[in-house]
């Protein structure tokens, strides 16, 4: 049972660090960002060639990973989607959509379509005995990864001025731009934000999941339902649902292994109906 | 530039020239169809496909029987029958293709064997490893393998070493319940009882909860199928993180596990791991040697062959032996008596053609991954099942 929930919460926090970038930029911008994966594909190609060919450690790869995803989605924002801000939504889905499609090719041109090589570093091998329960050293070391970039996130969206800002700019975008606050900077900068932190989690990703080019089509479902049932625009509110998903996800292939892989939909649908605007509703929409 | 009489001569003769060349080429040249995947997640099926098929026309001077070949390539993008389908019809009624090969996915497979039926083109299937490909049209020869004629093995080796009690882990989509039927077949006809079974979706993230209850469960032996690609390693490591090995559960899987093309990336989890399949890139016969050198040579060192170039390469030396067979005819029912019952060695070791059921009969070898001399992952054979029949044909 310990265990069971041990790795529920260890799959959470990785589905919480992809997809707390998604939350982000969709809540802050309204912009439905399809191409979410394609940041956290960057940032794992980032890390895996940096450490198979450059020889870096795992650790300096994951800052490489964000800021090799931050800057992609810096460039992607200047480019593309500063101007489809205002537009309508599927027209932004258009667009986020036809990144992932040029991605994935880019990818499999640059990379070739089959997996990336990627071993772990010896500290993170193994298991290690906490309270009892043997848990794999990497899973901790994921568990403590999102909750240290939860309690970053929180510190910097209500301690910071940028923060305050960016609290500000969700809440309405006009009077936020009529108050003298550059609105298109700070959603550049949020942006870039977002698309590091998934970056980050993509190459967190590398020890559990297949780093190939299909990567940003394949686990889109599992970042929209984390964002869609915590509420877009929240932190703690993506935080609680990739727990949740995460839980309910290993707990139903453990216990009922015949209806283990639908059981997160229907856990998505059960949460939908309960809480139509997310777990943790956005101010002003409830 | 001003264009003289002489010029405008010359260059009608050219092309003039051109045309009757053209001409005599289609006359001469053997067309293959060649459906595969190029693109999408499982685009490296059909670069193994072109590899194999390049490697065995350059060995023979570009030639077939005697004649020039043009391959014609259409990609299905991965599993879809009915693109397929109708890439076979293109290739028969506009390309006028005399034989159709490839066929990576069995779904393909079979929706081309129906326009093989009626067009009587001869198809070589490449890859696709459903059992009953080979009996649902009379003009499709298999020269891979099926799920099961890999899988048997695998559960009477395991009895030998004195297995009595296994766990069995698939992904669940059609090869998946092939090889997991298969394996509680063999393995109970031997005496040995099956004490659990569970499916896999497809697109499964982390295997921790399957790997856990398995540990839980503490059965003596675990027996997994996976495609070849993301689901073996993902696999591998949980296993590996669990101590599954300190616990005394011993893992056993098919060669899909250790796919040569994918075995570098698997990394370490992979070492000790003991399969069955019929191919290994370090077969150790002269001719596997050869076969790894020119590939080489080509493509280099960064992709291996594996079991489908060598496919690839058997199917197009099939049709070599058949069109030898039969004096260059191409037609359905003579080159598909001449396929029949046909012996010859691949790369992979001794392999002849069924002369009942046209499928394959094959070596399906025990290996165990290792580290060679290089430090790079193989599998290296151990031990082998010789002359291995398609056990779901044989039970009927």
């Amino acid at each position: 049972m310990g265990i069971v929930i041990f790795d529920g919460v260890a799959y959470g926090m990785l589905l919480f660090l992809i997809g707390v970038g998604l939350s982000i930029t969709m809540g802050l911008m309204n912009f439905v960002n399809l191409a979410h994966g394609t940041f956290a594909m960057v940032g794992g190609y980032a890390a895996s060639v940096l450490m198979s060919r450059a020889g870096l450690g795992f650790f300096p790869a994951l800052a490489a990973a964000f800021v090799a995803a931050a800057l992609v989605g810096a460039v992607l924002e200047f480019l593309f989607y500063r101007r489809l801000y205002r537009a309508h939504p599927l027209d932004q889905v258009l667009l986020s959509i036809g990144i992932v499609f040029v991605s994935i090719a880019a990818f499999t041109w640059a990379f070739g379509p089959s997996m990336q090589p990627f071993t772990l570093p010896a500290v993170l091998q193994g298991q290690v005995s906490l309270a009892g329960l043997q848990v794999g050293r990497y899973r901790l070391f994921m568990i403590v990864a999102g909750a240290l970039v939860l309690a970053a996130l929180l510190l910097a969206l209500g301690k910071t001025r940028y923060g305050a800002m960016v609290r500000a700019a969700v809440d309405n975008q006009r009077v936020a731009g009529g108050t003298g606050i550059h609105v298109q900077r700070l959603f550049f900068l949020t942006f870039t934000l977002g698309c590091g932190l998934a970056g980050l989690g993509g190459a967190l990703s590398l020890g559990m999941l297949g780093l190939e080019p299909s990567f940003p089509l394949k686990y889109l479902v599992y970042f929209l339902i984390v964002v869609c049932v915590g509420g877009a625009g929240t932190i703690t509110g993506p935080f609680v649902a990739a727990l949740l998903v995460g839980i309910v996800d290993v707990a139903g292939k453990y216990y009922l292994p015949e209806a283990g892989a639908f059981l997160i939909y229907v856990f998505m649908i059960a949460m939908l109906l309960l809480r139509p605007h997310g777990i943790v509703p956005r101010k002003g929409l409830s | 530039m001003k264009m003289t009489k002489r010029t405008l001569l010359a260059s009608a003769a050219a092309a003039a020239l051109a045309c009757i060349a053209t001409a005599a080429q289609a006359q001469d040249a053997l067309k293959i169809g060649l459906i595969a995947t190029y693109s999408g997640p499982y685009a490296d099926y059909g670069r193994q496909f072109d590899a194999g098929v390049a490697l065995y026309l350059k060995e023979h001077g570009g030639k077939i029987a005697g004649r020039s070949v043009e391959i014609v390539k259409k990609d299905t993008g991965g599993p879809a029958p009915d693109a397929s389908k109708r890439m076979a019809q293109e290739l028969i009624v506009r390309d006028k293709v005399q034989i159709l090969t490839g066929l990576d996915f069995s779904p393909n497979a079979y929706a081309v064997g129906a326009v093989a039926t009626q067009a009587k083109v001869p198809t070589i299937v490449m890859n696709a490893a459903s059992s009953a490909i080979t009996t649902s049209s009379p003009y499709i020869a298999r020269l891979s393998f099926t799920v099961q004629q890999v899988t048997d093995p695998m559960a009477r080796w395991m009895l030998r070493q004195g297995i009595k009690e296994a766990y069995t882990v698939v992904a669940d989509y059609a090869s998946g319940q092939d090889a997991e039927s298969a394996f509680k077949k063999a393995f109970a006809e031997g005496g040995g009882k099956v004490v659990g079974e569970v499916r896999t979706p497809m697109n499964n993230p982390d295997f921790s909860a399957y790997v856990q209850r398995i540990k839980d469960s503490k059965p003596q032996a675990v027996f997994f199928f996976f495609p070849s690609g993301v689901m073996p390693p993902a696999f591998l490591k949980v296993w590996k993180e669990r101590g599954m090995e300190e616990a005394g559960i011993k893992l056993f899987a098919t060669g899909e596990a250790t796919d040569d093309s994918f075995l570098e990336a698997t990394g370490d989890v992979a070492l000790g791991l003991v399969t069955s399949h019929h191919y290994s890139y370090a077969h150790p016969s002269a001719k596997n040697q050869k076969f790894v050198k020119d590939f080489e040579a080509q493509y280099g060192k960064s992709i291996r062959p594996n079991y489908f170039a060598v496919t690839a390469y058997d199917a197009m030396a099939a049709i070599d032996q058949a069109l030898a067979r039969t004096q260059g005819d191409a037609s359905g029912d003579k080159l598909m008596a001449a396929l029949k019952g046909m012996a010859f060695e691949s790369p992979r070791g001794p392999i002849e053609i069924d002369a009942a059921t046209r499928d394959i009969v094959q070596t399906v070898y025990i290996r165990k991954v290792e580290k060679n001399r290089d430090g790079q992952l193989v599998n290296v054979e151990f031990d082998k099942f010789d002359r291995v029949k398609d056990p779901a044909k044989e039970a009927k």
